[in-house]
């Protein structure tokens, strides 16, 4: 069992162990959707719903199922992740064809998202209980959504500027992620 | 499908497309564990493992899993040589296994295990596929000690535990925080694109020089 608060846990896991910027969990999406705030913002929250979802699943494994077959970890929650991302993902398709043509490939994509894998690793790991899992959880995803944003809106604005070619693209991305970094160290000690 | 002979499909993954360096797959793993070398190897070896057994495995029994769940299938197995891996490192480096923390479970969702099953072994033989899986893995292992490296000398001042520069060398702790990570790819990217433009360049001007005689 833990025994940290509910703030502690919360606060952390959206600012000074941020899964982006701290952790460098969840890159695919980082690098892939980050370029219009819009769109960033909608992937966050399908972020925040999967990652809910699975903290919410990996606990009833881990009580009720796994408690004798730790072995069987990552591929239970393996396979309980892809069944939430196929289910959220056909909900998204059926209420919001059009967030679902934005999202494109990385939709289903977020199967493979570390960020949401990592979640139900650290979770069982740290042994939080129930609680502590979902607000885990809603923390992490919306670090992974401000994380998002503030990408997105600075690449927005850097497409007006005069970058020279070679730098123009995923080295520009790189070294702007690399900054937001290190702006999120100062965070570090706060906790 | 293009035919390619066996030694193009193992030196295809090393360099002309490396998975991190210049496709941009497994990332996560490629900045989040390579604060040093001996991390990035251990990592490297992992991957490796997982990777080349589950191509070997998949192309072997392809013809025996239907389309409509492939992919299921391939994390499934994937998994299955994840958590060999996770045993086998636990058991055989305590040490790094406790320095690698959730990463190691972590290379279930590495996009480029996934990606070159889907490419390449589940439409080709156990051989290729074994040649190919060795090629992606030794350029996974190329651009982790590389990152690495480049980390590991700036922000510890230090090769493989050996100290470089002696005593009066101050280490650029930024380097080993995640924000280096980020910095050092971004810097080997734009490296990168610096050659190809060079190289597009020269070839440029050998084509008008070639036009004009």
């Amino acid at each position: 069992m833990n025994d940290q608060t509910l703030f502690s846990i919360f606060f952390s896991a959206m600012v000074v162990n941020n899964f982006t910027l701290a952790l460098v969990l969840g890159l695919c999406p980082f690098m892939g959707v980050s370029a219009r705030v819009e769109t960033a913002l909608r992937m966050g929250l399908a972020n925040i719903c999967v990652l809910v979802l699975t903290s919410l699943s990996a606990w009833v494994l881990n009580t009720y199922i796994l408690e004798n077959a730790p072995y069987l970890r990552i591929i239970s929650f393996i396979i309980v992740v892809a069944s939430l991302v196929q289910i959220v993902e056909m909900v998204v398709k059926k209420i919001a064809p059009v967030l679902f043509r934005q999202l494109g490939i990385f939709l289903p994509l977020m199967t493979t998202n570390c960020a949401i894998f990592g979640l139900a690793i650290f979770q069982t790991n740290r042994g939080y209980d129930f609680l502590q899992g979902i607000v885990f959880a809603i923390g992490a995803g919306l670090g992974l959504t401000l994380a998002l944003v503030l990408m997105a809106s600075i690449r927005e604005t850097s497409e007006l500027s005069d970058i020279p070619a070679i730098a123009k693209g995923t080295g520009l991305t790189l070294i702007i992620a690399g900054s937001l970094s290190l702006a999120f160290m100062g965070f570090a000690g706060l906790l | 499908m293009r035919a390619t002979t066996p030694s193009q499909d193992l030196l295809r993954g090393i360099w002309k497309e490396n998975p991190v360096l210049i496709q941009m797959l497994g990332l996560c793993p490629a900045l989040a564990v390579t604060n040093t070398v001996k991390n990035a190897l251990a990592m490297s070896a992992a991957t490796f493992f997982v990777l080349t057994c589950s191509s070997v495995l998949i192309s072997s029994v392809k013809s025996l899993i239907p389309k409509e769940v492939r992919i299921s299938s391939y994390i499934l197995v994937i998994a299955t040589f994840v958590t060999l891996a996770d045993m086998m490192l636990q058991a055989y480096a305590p040490v790094q296994h406790k320095e690698l923390g959730a990463f190691i479970a972590l290379i279930v969702v590495n996009c480029m295990i996934l990606g070159r099953q889907e490419a390449f072994s589940s439409r080709n033989t156990v051989y290729r596929s074994l040649l190919d899986a060795v090629g992606v893995g030794i350029g996974f292992t190329i651009a982790l000690v590389m990152m690495g490296g480049f980390r590991e000398v700036l922000g510890i001042g230090t090769f493989f535990d050996i100290p470089l520069f002696g005593p009066n060398f101050e280490p650029w702790v930024v380097m080993v925080l995640p924000a280096g990570g980020f910095l050092t790819l971004g810097f080997i990217i734009l490296a990168m694109g610096v050659f190809e433009e060079r190289k597009k360049a020269r070839q440029a001007q050998a084509q008008t020089q070639g036009d004009a005689a």
